[in-house]
């Protein structure tokens, strides 16, 4: 792949590149250890666990799916609700288009591995499209490997388990969601921040509020709603009345 | 169950790779923009709130509790996510072990 290329010119920068993904790779691959082990948890089998991280590989979704799943929402909320966690993928893959330049024959593995990490470095080593290319997808490449070996180790140790539930398992999973939202959270400006916590808590207290009158898994899709009205509201007001 | 995960894995695929196909117009609907920044915001929030309080359809509060609040702990402090994750089955796992909650 392209990024083999071109070392002698901006060897400082690639070994920087190469370096990060690398840590990106084993940080989610130490993540997917959990995954592993929640998924054999909630029910599904070893081959079923690694083939969402083969397939799916996108970690919010597939928590998503095996948290619904685990909690006997069922197969059609489960896959509803990971499709609406990945819809973000089609956001950064849109912004990603200009920087990659794809051609025809890439675009295939360059949408599997267009993921949170891989989007963010591509975008953080915007110097040149070449930099931006290889940050891509050695963070993705990196990743799939690093996410893929922990998933496997995860869901085996959980499998030789014969009560996961003792290791506090169940609430591993919720800690495990808050992980993926934190960043979200905290890392933009303090108003910006502010507006995600306040779609955060409002669509926490919608589903709690939720839980005794439908089944589970819906009350997290209807929080969805939050993010609908939010949005629709935000964007109003933030530019004038009139435009399409 | 195969089928689900089939069909809800091809779906996130093509979700990607919708965005390499569409026209760049897209982007510049500030509507769509906000919806999908803040849907994972909605539903990780409503998630965690979920699979911390729910038991099938009834409200409960049990040691998962605390496990989310050594969790925050630990978020706040800057621990990466493994130790956050371990940190909260842990803790929960020892509270249930001591007999204090259930």
């Amino acid at each position: 792949m392209g990024w083999k290329r071109n070392r002698r010119k901006s060897g400082g920068e690639n070994r920087s590149i190469d370096t990060n993904a690398l840590g990106i790779g084993i940080a989610t691959g130490a993540y997917a250890l959990s995954f592993g082990a929640i998924s054999v948890a909630s029910g599904l089998s070893v081959l079923q666990t690694q083939s969402l991280s083969l397939f799916m590989f996108t970690g919010a979704s597939q928590f998503a799916f095996v948290g619904v799943i685990g909690a006997g929402g069922g197969a059609v909320i489960a896959v509803v609700t990971a499709l609406l966690l990945g819809a973000r993928n089609s956001l950064y893959a849109l912004s990603l288009g200009p920087v990659l330049t794809p051609k025809r024959k890439e675009v295939p593995y360059t949408a599997l591995l267009t993921i949170d990490e891989s989007t963010a470095m591509a975008f953080r080593y915007n110097a040149s499209k070449k930099a931006s290319r290889r940050a891509f997808f050695a963070t993705g490449l990196s990743v799939y490997v690093f996410w893929n070996i922990g998933t496997a180790l995860g869901s085996l140790g959980a499998s030789a388990l014969s009560d996961p539930g003792v290791l506090g398992l169940d609430a591993a999973i919720p800690a495990g969601f808050l992980a993926l939202l934190w960043p979200r959270l905290t890392a933009g400006s303090s108003s910006e921040n502010r507006k995600m916590w306040t779609v955060a808590v409002a669509s926490a207290g919608l589903a709690m509020m939720l839980i005794p009158f439908l089944r589970p898994g819906l009350p997290v899709l209807f929080s969805a709603l939050v993010a609908v009205a939010a949005s629709l509201m935000w964007s109003k007001s933030s530019r004038p009345a009139g435009g399409n | 169950m195969w089928a689900s995960i089939l069909i809800a894995s091809f779906g996130t695929y093509v979700e990607k790779l919708l965005g390499y196909l569409l026209p760049q117009g897209i982007l510049e609907r500030e509507s769509v923009r906000r919806m999908t920044g803040l849907l994972p915001v909605s539903l990780l929030a409503a998630l965690v709130a979920v699979q911390t309080f729910a038991s099938d359809q009834a409200f409960l509060i049990d040691a998962r509790i605390l496990g989310l609040g050594v969790a925050v702990v630990a978020l706040l402090l800057r621990a990466p996510f493994l130790v956050v994750i371990i940190a909260a089955a842990a803790s929960t796992a020892l509270i249930r072990w001591l007999g204090w909650m259930p």
